[in-house]
């Protein structure tokens, strides 16, 4: 039965956009997911490892995510600019402010939704928060709820990384977003010199918390 | 019965094809001395094994020097940090050998947190002829002893002992990857992926940061230190390779932090091959000066460079060690080996350069005559005193005899460690728990 099949598979459909995309853009997409899936797989298990977590290959594995994600969101703008009526699908490409706080020239190339645009003002730093347009406000206010650390993370999140929409959600939320907290800082927090302070947490998800 | 047969037949070949090693075996680094004449690897369950070449004889010159086993001791055990609920493995990730000042050996041994300096010494005679023991180290009865008599040395079999004389700890937050003693042979430097310590080989209580990359909020980290070097001959200069492909040299005269580098050594990337695997192949994991320190060599994932200190903005040369795998990036990303840290080595007169790949597989790079040749260290494929055949891989189309195709390549086979003696053309390679050692044929 088609309907048992797995959700992601699903998933991907929706948010890949087969009606608009090129083969090529597909073929990017496609590649780029799954080494971003690849990419967390080996990060959380990592954190098992012997020998503790190895803050090279935690680096590089999120260079990859990272680089991978910019390719597969690349892709997902050639395809949209094809397809302008999309909405819902722009909106789920828009970054979480989580990503925002941690690579803000990144921010200024991948945020490409018509809102941001309009107002003309892109999101650069983690304190200005510049919304302007009702559907910016709603995606924040989403993302906001998002940003909350799950329930079993006792570490405070750093370079959050987004992870991309065709993993199974555990909120039911439109954009299906899912802030990862970042192996890199938890690498930080087990093996930081004794009296190392905590990095504060941003305002958003300081508001996020409450 | 027939089960019986096929499960005999299974189980022969399953032990002839599979090496069933113990992961303790795996041999994680090897260094030969200064004087060529010891051998000291490292392996997974924090052991060291020293090999020692025997002296030539004059009866059988074609028997040229072998190397025998001399000693063999347990360097680091396995630590649980308690505070930070971590285990510390007790894998031997570099050994650097002293130079020789007297009768006794010294090495430098490190794991992931701790270096020690191990002294290995021979003892070949005994004292013999106590007053208050005897022989076997008994007390003697006071009232039995009637004469006094002066102790002897009496030769015994020859006993290599190694005991620790320093241990420097609680240096490192972070990994150690690498050390280098010094030329002025008092300090040395170890390095982990953020920060340089240099050390007093004295001192053990104390040691100097020189370098330290760690930004003030660890969300901005770009890039980690890979390895890092003295030079041979100015025992203030060192080296230090990144994740990014960079490397910099530092004066240590200029600063007490050698945070400002004095040379920066990258080359552009080419767009034309930029992949999602970029940053991954581009992280230079050796650092090598060559003997007489004019020249670097840095090896990342699929090529060796030799770069002229001279020269900051390209490499003086560039081999391709295994290109056929640059194809291949995203199966090797999936299975782990996109992250195997390939080392690289001088010979002693710096004209060929050596690294490890795939199947047992190592490339020499001769750097005048640009020739290259692909070995394999593999017992099938070399019996003692064989002459080795050069290996060939398919890159596409038809393939010859005696190739091999890139598909068939065993990437379980990994050769990562490999040293060069300082003088003669000895090499010794390290395939996952067995080390061969290869000479030039005699004439």
């Amino acid at each position: 039965m088609r309907q048992a099949e797995s959700t992601n598979l699903n998933v991907l459909i929706v948010c890949s956009g087969l009606i608009s995309k090129t083969s090529c853009d597909m073929e990017v997409s496609v590649e780029a997911k799954r080494i971003m899936v690849v990419a967390l797989g080996k990060l959380y298990s990592s954190r098992t490892q012997r020998g503790g977590l190895r803050l090279h290959r935690s680096l590089l594995l999120t260079l990859v995510m990272k680089s991978a994600r910019d390719m597969y969101h690349e892709a997902q703008t050639t395809a949209e600019s094809a397809a302008p009526g999309c909405e819902h699908q722009q909106q789920q490409q828009h970054q979480s402010t989580g990503e925002v706080a941690t690579e803000p020239t990144g921010v200024q190339t991948e945020l490409q939704g018509p809102a941001s645009l309009a107002t003309g003002k892109p999101r650069t730093l983690p304190g200005e928060e510049v919304v302007c347009s009702p559907a910016e406000l709603r995606r924040d206010a989403e993302n906001k709820e998002n940003l909350c650390p799950t329930p079993h993370s006792r570490k405070r999140r750093g370079k959050a990384a987004v992870e991309p929409d065709f993993l199974p959600c555990k909120k039911a939320k439109l954009e299906q977003q899912l802030i990862v907290n970042s192996v890199l800082l938890d690498y930080v927090n087990c093996s930081s010199e004794l009296g190392a302070h905590p990095t504060p947490m941003p305002l958003q998800r300081a508001i996020a918390a409450c | 019965m027939e089960e019986e047969s096929d499960t005999r037949k299974i189980n022969n070949s399953f032990l002839r094809d599979h090496n069933y090693a113990t992961e303790a075996d795996i041999i994680s680094t090897v260094e030969f001395n200064s004087s060529g004449e010891l051998l000291a690897t490292g392996d997974k369950g924090g052991r060291v094994v020293v090999f020692q070449r025997e002296q030539e004889s004059k009866s059988q010159p074609q028997r040229r020097g072998e190397y025998n086993v001399y000693s063999t001791f347990q360097s680091h055990e396995p630590e649980f940090d308690y505070l930070k609920s971590l285990e510390i493995e007790e894998k031997i990730n570099k050994i650097k050998w002293l130079p020789q000042q007297n009768a006794a050996y010294f090495l430098l041994s490190t794991n992931d947190k701790t270096v020690k300096l191990w002294k290995i010494s021979e003892r070949d005679k005994r004292p013999e002829g106590y007053n208050l023991k005897d022989d076997d180290g008994r007390i003697r009865d006071p009232s039995t002893i009637t004469s006094l008599r002066v102790p002897v040395l009496q030769p015994m079999d020859l006993m290599v002992e190694a005991t620790a004389r320093r241990v420097f700890s609680n240096a490192h937050t972070y990994h150690i990857n690498s050390i280098s003693v010094n030329s002025d042979l008092q300090t040395y430097i170890s390095t982990d992926d953020l920060r340089v310590n240099l050390w007093n080989l004295e001192i053990t209580d104390r040691s100097f940061n020189i370098v330290d990359i760690k930004p003030a909020n660890m969300e901005e980290l770009t890039e980690v230190i890979t390895s890092a070097e003295f030079h041979p001959q100015q025992c203030h200069t060192f080296a230090y390779s990144s994740s990014k492909g960079s490397i910099r040299l530092c004066d240590m005269r200029e600063a007490a932090l050698c945070d400002k580098h004095c040379k920066y050594f990258e080359e552009p990337e080419d767009p034309s091959t930029r992949s999602f695997f970029s940053e991954i192949i581009s992280s230079i994991s050796d650092v090598k000066f060559s003997h007489n320190g004019r020249y670097l060599m840095t090896r990342d994932y699929l090529t060796v460079k030799v770069w002229d200190l001279q020269m900051e903005n390209k490499p003086l040369e560039t081999y391709q060690v295994h290109d056929y795998l640059r194809g291949k990036l995203c199966s090797l990303y999936e299975n782990d080996c996109i992250f195997d840290k390939f080392e690289c080595v001088w010979n002693g007169s710096d004209s060929v350069i050596m690294t490890g790949s795939y199947n047992n597989f190592f490339r020499m790079f001769d750097r005048n005559t640009k020739r290259d040749v692909t070995l394999e260290a593999s017992r099938e494929n070399s019996k003692p005193r064989a002459i080795l055949k050069p290996r060939k891989v398919c890159v596409g189309g038809k393939r010859r005899k005696d190739e091999i195709s890139v598909d068939s390549l065993d990437f379980s086979k990994k050769i990562l460690h490999t040293t060069w003696h300082p003088h003669e053309n000895i090499i010794a390679v390290a395939a996952t728990n067995n080390l061969y050692i290869f000479q030039d044929k005699v004439n």
